[in-house]
Protein backbone atom coordinates (compact mmCIF):
# COMPACT_ATOMS: atom_id res chain seq x y z
CA UNK A 1 0.00 0.00 0.00
CA UNK A 2 2.81 2.28 1.10
CA UNK A 3 4.48 1.50 -2.46
CA UNK A 4 1.41 2.25 -4.39
CA UNK A 5 1.22 5.86 -2.33
CA UNK A 6 4.90 6.81 -3.50
CA UNK A 7 4.52 5.51 -7.30
CA UNK A 8 1.27 7.29 -7.18
CA UNK A 9 2.30 10.55 -5.36
CA UNK A 10 5.41 10.76 -7.72
CA UNK A 11 3.11 10.45 -10.53
CA UNK A 12 1.07 13.11 -10.20
CA UNK A 13 3.53 15.51 -9.32
CA UNK A 14 5.68 14.34 -12.45
CA UNK A 15 2.33 14.79 -14.39
CA UNK A 16 2.12 18.68 -13.19
CA UNK A 17 5.67 19.57 -14.59
CA UNK A 18 5.08 17.60 -17.76
CA UNK A 19 1.81 19.12 -18.18
CA UNK A 20 3.54 22.87 -17.42
CA UNK A 21 5.84 22.25 -20.24
CA UNK A 22 3.38 20.95 -22.63
CA UNK A 23 0.09 22.97 -21.83
CA UNK A 24 -0.71 25.46 -24.79
CA UNK A 25 0.29 28.93 -22.69
CA UNK A 26 -3.23 30.67 -22.89
CA UNK A 27 -4.70 27.91 -20.39
CA UNK A 28 -2.20 29.36 -17.41
CA UNK A 29 -1.42 32.47 -18.48
CA UNK A 30 -4.81 33.00 -17.29
CA UNK A 31 -4.50 35.54 -14.02
CA UNK A 32 -6.54 33.59 -11.69
CA UNK A 33 -5.23 29.87 -11.92
CA UNK A 34 -1.59 32.08 -11.23
CA UNK A 35 -3.33 33.39 -8.21
CA UNK A 36 -4.72 30.28 -7.36
CA UNK A 37 -1.32 28.25 -7.91
CA UNK A 38 0.96 30.89 -6.10
CA UNK A 39 -2.03 30.68 -2.95
CA UNK A 40 -2.02 26.92 -2.58
CA UNK A 41 1.60 26.12 -1.51
CA UNK A 42 1.43 29.15 1.15
CA UNK A 43 -1.79 27.73 2.33
CA UNK A 44 -1.33 24.19 2.67
CA UNK A 45 2.56 24.73 4.06
CA UNK A 46 0.72 27.27 6.48
CA UNK A 47 -2.35 24.16 7.65
CA UNK A 48 0.72 21.98 7.52
CA UNK A 49 2.52 24.00 10.28
CA UNK A 50 -0.11 24.75 12.21
CA UNK A 51 -1.61 21.11 12.18
CA UNK A 52 1.70 19.12 12.65
CA UNK A 53 2.71 21.78 16.09
CA UNK A 54 -0.92 21.92 17.84
CA UNK A 55 -2.74 18.40 16.73
CA UNK A 56 -2.14 14.82 17.82
CA UNK A 57 -3.62 12.31 16.49
CA UNK A 58 -7.38 14.27 15.82
CA UNK A 59 -7.33 16.27 19.05
CA UNK A 60 -6.09 19.86 19.43
CA UNK A 61 -3.10 20.11 21.97
CA UNK A 62 -0.79 22.78 23.06
CA UNK A 63 2.68 21.70 24.10
CA UNK A 64 6.54 21.74 23.96
CA UNK A 65 6.05 21.71 20.01
CA UNK A 66 4.68 25.02 19.96
CA UNK A 67 7.59 26.28 21.79
CA UNK A 68 10.09 24.96 19.19
CA UNK A 69 8.30 25.47 16.28
CA UNK A 70 8.49 29.84 18.05
CA UNK A 71 11.95 29.18 18.56
CA UNK A 72 12.14 28.17 14.96
CA UNK A 73 9.81 31.03 13.81
CA UNK A 74 12.43 33.27 15.57
CA UNK A 75 15.40 31.93 13.63
CA UNK A 76 13.72 32.04 10.35
CA UNK A 77 13.09 35.68 11.30
CA UNK A 78 16.78 36.00 11.98
CA UNK A 79 17.10 35.09 8.33
CA UNK A 80 19.34 31.61 9.89
CA UNK A 81 20.24 28.95 7.67
CA UNK A 82 17.73 26.27 6.49
CA UNK A 83 20.07 23.78 9.43
CA UNK A 84 19.87 26.21 11.87
CA UNK A 85 16.95 26.53 12.01
CA UNK A 86 15.55 23.01 11.94
CA UNK A 87 18.16 22.14 14.30
CA UNK A 88 17.03 24.82 16.94
CA UNK A 89 13.46 23.26 16.76
CA UNK A 90 14.72 20.00 17.66
CA UNK A 91 17.05 21.20 20.38
CA UNK A 92 14.37 23.26 22.23
CA UNK A 93 11.72 20.19 22.07
CA UNK A 94 14.39 17.73 23.68
CA UNK A 95 15.59 19.97 26.11
CA UNK A 96 12.35 21.44 26.57
CA UNK A 97 10.93 17.58 27.73
CA UNK A 98 14.09 16.68 29.19
CA UNK A 99 13.37 19.94 31.62
CA UNK A 100 10.05 19.00 32.39
CA UNK A 101 10.08 15.19 32.69
CA UNK B 1 46.86 19.48 -24.02
CA UNK B 2 46.29 20.98 -20.60
CA UNK B 3 45.51 24.08 -22.04
CA UNK B 4 42.78 23.13 -23.85
CA UNK B 5 41.67 21.51 -20.86
CA UNK B 6 41.50 25.23 -18.73
CA UNK B 7 40.47 26.28 -21.91
CA UNK B 8 36.72 23.65 -21.44
CA UNK B 9 36.90 24.31 -17.79
CA UNK B 10 36.86 28.49 -18.27
CA UNK B 11 33.73 28.12 -20.26
CA UNK B 12 32.14 25.56 -18.24
CA UNK B 13 32.64 27.12 -15.05
CA UNK B 14 30.56 30.41 -15.14
CA UNK B 15 28.95 32.10 -12.42
CA UNK B 16 25.44 30.61 -13.09
CA UNK B 17 27.25 26.94 -12.56
CA UNK B 18 28.88 27.99 -9.28
CA UNK B 19 25.79 29.27 -7.87
CA UNK B 20 23.75 26.25 -9.78
CA UNK B 21 26.17 23.63 -7.79
CA UNK B 22 25.96 26.02 -4.24
CA UNK B 23 21.93 25.81 -4.29
CA UNK B 24 22.66 21.68 -4.87
CA UNK B 25 24.80 21.46 -2.03
CA UNK B 26 22.30 24.14 -0.13
CA UNK B 27 19.72 21.45 -0.75
CA UNK B 28 21.53 18.63 0.66
CA UNK B 29 20.92 19.94 3.83
CA UNK B 30 17.52 19.98 3.67
CA UNK B 31 17.32 16.46 2.04
CA UNK B 32 19.49 15.07 5.48
CA UNK B 33 16.05 16.39 7.52
CA UNK B 34 13.70 14.81 4.61
CA UNK B 35 15.49 11.52 4.94
CA UNK B 36 15.67 11.45 8.35
CA UNK B 37 11.82 12.84 9.32
CA UNK B 38 10.32 10.17 6.26
CA UNK B 39 12.12 7.22 8.61
CA UNK B 40 10.69 8.60 11.55
CA UNK B 41 7.21 8.65 9.64
CA UNK B 42 7.30 5.35 9.17
CA UNK B 43 8.81 4.93 6.01
CA UNK B 44 11.94 2.42 5.11
CA UNK B 45 15.23 3.63 3.95
CA UNK B 46 14.33 2.17 0.57
CA UNK B 47 10.73 4.29 0.14
CA UNK B 48 12.15 7.11 1.40
CA UNK B 49 15.10 6.86 -1.76
CA UNK B 50 12.39 6.58 -4.11
CA UNK B 51 10.77 9.06 -2.89
CA UNK B 52 13.36 11.46 -3.56
CA UNK B 53 14.31 9.50 -6.55
CA UNK B 54 10.59 9.54 -8.21
CA UNK B 55 8.61 12.40 -6.38
CA UNK B 56 11.72 14.86 -6.34
CA UNK B 57 10.19 17.84 -4.84
CA UNK B 58 11.09 18.83 -1.92
CA UNK B 59 7.22 20.29 -0.36
CA UNK B 60 5.39 17.63 -1.57
CA UNK B 61 7.64 15.07 0.00
CA UNK B 62 7.61 17.02 3.39
CA UNK B 63 3.77 16.56 3.26
CA UNK B 64 3.86 13.66 2.08
CA UNK B 65 5.56 11.45 4.58
CA UNK B 66 4.36 14.27 7.47
CA UNK B 67 0.30 13.10 6.71
CA UNK B 68 1.49 9.38 6.79
CA UNK B 69 3.42 10.24 9.80
CA UNK B 70 0.65 11.52 11.96
CA UNK B 71 -2.21 8.75 10.76
CA UNK B 72 -3.34 10.13 7.82
CA UNK B 73 -4.62 7.25 4.61
CA UNK B 74 -2.39 7.19 1.93
CA UNK B 75 -5.05 8.91 -0.52
CA UNK B 76 -4.77 12.30 1.98
CA UNK B 77 -1.04 12.04 1.31
CA UNK B 78 -1.19 11.62 -2.14
CA UNK B 79 -3.52 14.50 -2.64
CA UNK B 80 -1.64 16.91 -0.25
CA UNK B 81 1.27 15.94 -2.27
CA UNK B 82 0.03 16.55 -5.60
CA UNK B 83 -1.81 20.08 -4.74
CA UNK B 84 1.84 21.39 -3.62
CA UNK B 85 3.50 19.83 -6.72
CA UNK B 86 0.66 22.26 -8.56
CA UNK B 87 3.10 24.97 -8.96
CA UNK B 88 5.18 23.37 -10.79
CA UNK B 89 3.10 23.25 -13.70
CA UNK B 90 3.21 26.89 -13.25
CA UNK B 91 7.28 27.32 -13.63
CA UNK B 92 7.10 24.51 -16.63
CA UNK B 93 4.91 27.64 -18.45
CA UNK B 94 7.31 29.95 -17.94
CA UNK B 95 10.12 27.86 -18.78
CA UNK B 96 8.46 26.30 -21.81
CA UNK B 97 9.40 28.63 -24.34
CA UNK B 98 13.12 29.48 -23.03
CA UNK B 99 14.18 25.57 -22.64
CA UNK B 100 12.43 24.49 -26.24
CA UNK B 101 12.14 21.04 -25.00
CA UNK B 102 11.26 18.34 -27.11
CA UNK B 103 11.16 14.69 -27.72
CA UNK B 104 12.72 12.90 -24.72
CA UNK B 105 14.72 15.98 -23.60
CA UNK B 106 11.40 17.38 -22.69
CA UNK B 107 10.17 14.28 -20.35
CA UNK B 108 13.89 14.21 -18.85
CA UNK B 109 13.87 18.20 -18.20
CA UNK B 110 10.40 18.12 -17.16
CA UNK B 111 11.13 16.16 -13.94
CA UNK B 112 14.07 19.08 -12.70
CA UNK B 113 11.17 21.36 -12.84
CA UNK B 114 11.42 22.72 -9.40
CA UNK B 115 11.74 25.91 -7.04
CA UNK B 116 15.45 26.03 -7.63
CA UNK B 117 15.93 25.55 -10.91
CA UNK B 118 12.84 27.56 -12.20
CA UNK B 119 13.74 30.27 -10.06
CA UNK B 120 18.34 30.17 -11.31
CA UNK B 121 16.77 30.50 -15.28
CA UNK B 122 13.84 32.96 -15.00
CA UNK B 123 16.36 35.17 -13.59
CA UNK B 124 18.64 34.99 -16.80
CA UNK B 125 18.06 37.46 -19.25
CA UNK B 126 19.52 35.56 -22.09
CA UNK B 127 18.25 31.94 -23.01
CA UNK B 128 21.33 30.27 -23.42
CA UNK B 129 22.42 31.21 -19.60
CA UNK B 130 19.12 30.32 -18.64
CA UNK B 131 19.36 27.16 -20.09
CA UNK B 132 22.50 26.38 -18.38
CA UNK B 133 20.79 27.41 -15.37
CA UNK B 134 18.08 25.43 -15.76
CA UNK B 135 19.80 22.19 -15.78
CA UNK B 136 23.18 22.60 -14.11
CA UNK B 137 20.81 23.84 -10.92
CA UNK B 138 18.14 21.14 -11.43
CA UNK B 139 20.57 18.40 -11.90
CA UNK B 140 23.38 19.68 -8.89
CA UNK B 141 19.79 19.52 -6.45
CA UNK B 142 19.02 16.01 -8.09
CA UNK B 143 22.40 14.92 -7.17
CA UNK B 144 22.29 16.36 -4.21
CA UNK B 145 18.95 15.81 -2.43
CA UNK B 146 18.96 12.32 -3.22
CA UNK B 147 22.33 11.72 -1.87
CA UNK B 148 21.59 13.83 1.27
CA UNK B 149 18.01 11.33 2.09
CA UNK B 150 20.19 8.84 1.23
CA UNK B 151 22.42 9.63 4.63
CA UNK B 152 19.39 11.32 6.27
CA UNK B 153 17.21 8.11 6.00
CA UNK B 154 20.18 5.55 7.54
CA UNK B 155 21.25 8.37 10.20
CA UNK B 156 17.42 8.12 11.51
CA UNK B 157 17.17 4.62 11.30
CA UNK B 158 20.09 4.05 14.07
CA UNK B 159 18.52 6.72 16.29
CA UNK B 160 15.87 4.49 18.91
CA UNK B 161 13.46 7.33 19.54
CA UNK B 162 12.99 10.18 17.11
CA UNK B 163 10.69 12.02 19.69
CA UNK B 164 13.45 12.03 22.11
CA UNK B 165 15.72 14.09 19.95
CA UNK B 166 12.99 16.44 18.78
CA UNK B 167 13.04 15.23 15.41
CA UNK B 168 8.92 15.20 15.87
CA UNK B 169 9.14 19.07 15.21
CA UNK B 170 11.80 19.29 12.28
CA UNK B 171 8.86 19.08 9.83
CA UNK B 172 6.53 21.62 11.39
CA UNK B 173 9.83 23.77 11.92
CA UNK B 174 10.85 22.81 7.82
CA UNK B 175 7.52 24.28 6.16
CA UNK B 176 7.78 27.48 8.55
CA UNK B 177 11.32 27.58 6.92
CA UNK B 178 9.18 27.37 3.32
CA UNK B 179 6.51 29.43 4.18
CA UNK B 180 7.83 32.24 5.78
CA UNK B 181 9.84 33.93 2.68
CA UNK B 182 7.39 32.65 0.37
CA UNK B 183 5.15 35.13 2.87
CA UNK B 184 7.67 37.87 2.30
CA UNK B 185 7.65 37.93 -0.95
CA UNK B 186 4.65 37.73 -1.85
CA UNK B 187 3.76 40.76 0.58
CA UNK B 188 -0.01 41.16 -0.36
CA UNK B 189 -2.43 41.51 2.64
CA UNK B 190 -4.42 38.96 0.15
CA UNK B 191 -1.97 35.79 0.61
CA UNK B 192 -2.11 36.63 4.36
CA UNK B 193 -5.51 36.79 4.56
CA UNK B 194 -5.70 33.59 2.43
CA UNK B 195 -2.90 31.98 4.98
CA UNK B 196 -5.26 32.72 7.86
CA UNK B 197 -7.84 31.05 6.88
CA UNK B 198 -6.47 28.12 5.47
CA UNK B 199 -4.39 27.50 8.83
CA UNK B 200 -8.10 28.57 10.88
CA UNK B 201 -9.76 25.94 8.33
CA UNK B 202 -7.08 23.00 9.20
CA UNK B 203 -7.32 23.67 13.10
CA UNK B 204 -10.89 23.75 13.59
CA UNK B 205 -11.65 20.37 11.00
CA UNK B 206 -8.96 18.77 13.29
CA UNK B 207 -11.03 17.18 15.26
CA UNK B 208 -13.48 16.11 13.20
CA UNK B 209 -12.00 14.70 10.04
CA UNK B 210 -9.65 11.88 9.30
CA UNK B 211 -5.60 12.95 9.65
CA UNK B 212 -4.50 14.35 6.42
CA UNK B 213 -7.98 15.91 5.42
CA UNK B 214 -7.50 19.17 7.65
CA UNK B 215 -4.91 20.27 5.25
CA UNK B 216 -6.32 19.47 2.03
CA UNK B 217 -9.65 21.37 3.56
CA UNK B 218 -7.19 24.41 4.18
CA UNK B 219 -6.85 24.40 0.20
CA UNK B 220 -10.94 25.53 -0.39
CA UNK B 221 -10.84 29.34 1.28
CA UNK B 222 -7.29 29.93 -0.26
CA UNK B 223 -8.34 28.97 -3.79
CA UNK B 224 -11.68 30.86 -3.01
CA UNK B 225 -10.07 34.51 -1.93
CA UNK B 226 -7.38 34.10 -4.74
CA UNK B 227 -10.17 33.69 -7.15
CA UNK B 228 -12.43 36.58 -5.88
CA UNK B 229 -11.98 39.50 -8.14
CA UNK B 230 -9.67 42.25 -7.60
CA UNK B 231 -10.68 45.74 -6.70
CA UNK B 232 -7.71 47.68 -8.40
CA UNK B 233 -4.70 45.55 -10.03
CA UNK B 234 -1.16 45.73 -8.44
CA UNK B 235 1.10 47.27 -10.99
CA UNK B 236 3.88 45.05 -11.76
CA UNK B 237 2.74 41.93 -9.62
CA UNK B 238 3.41 38.26 -10.63
CA UNK B 239 2.72 36.23 -8.11
CA UNK B 240 3.46 33.13 -9.65
CA UNK B 241 7.63 33.91 -10.29
CA UNK B 242 9.45 31.42 -8.80
CA UNK B 243 11.70 33.55 -6.30
CA UNK B 244 15.10 31.89 -5.06
CA UNK B 245 14.64 33.25 -1.70
CA UNK B 246 11.41 31.48 -1.58
CA UNK B 247 12.39 28.60 -2.79
CA UNK B 248 13.13 25.07 -0.96
CA UNK B 249 16.32 25.06 -0.05
CA UNK B 250 15.16 28.09 2.29
CA UNK B 251 18.11 30.09 2.11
Amino acid sequence: MMWVAIFGGALTCYVAKVAGLSVPERVLRDERVQRAAAMLPIALLGALVLVQTFSTRGALVIDVRGLAVGAALVAILLRAPFLVVVAVAAVVAALARLALG
Amino acid sequence: MFAQFRAAFGRWWSPVVRDGLGIGLATGTYGLSFGALSVAAGLSVAQSSVLSLLMFTGASQFAFVGVLGAGGGPVAAVATAALLGSRNGLYGLQLSRTLGLRGWRRWLGAHLVIDESAAMAVRQSAPGTARTAFWTTGLAVFVCWNTATLLGAFGARSLADPAAFGLDVVSPAAFLALLVPRLRAAGQPRVWAGAVAAGATALLATPFVPAGVPVLLAAVPAVAMALAPVRSRTAGSDPARPDPVGSECGR
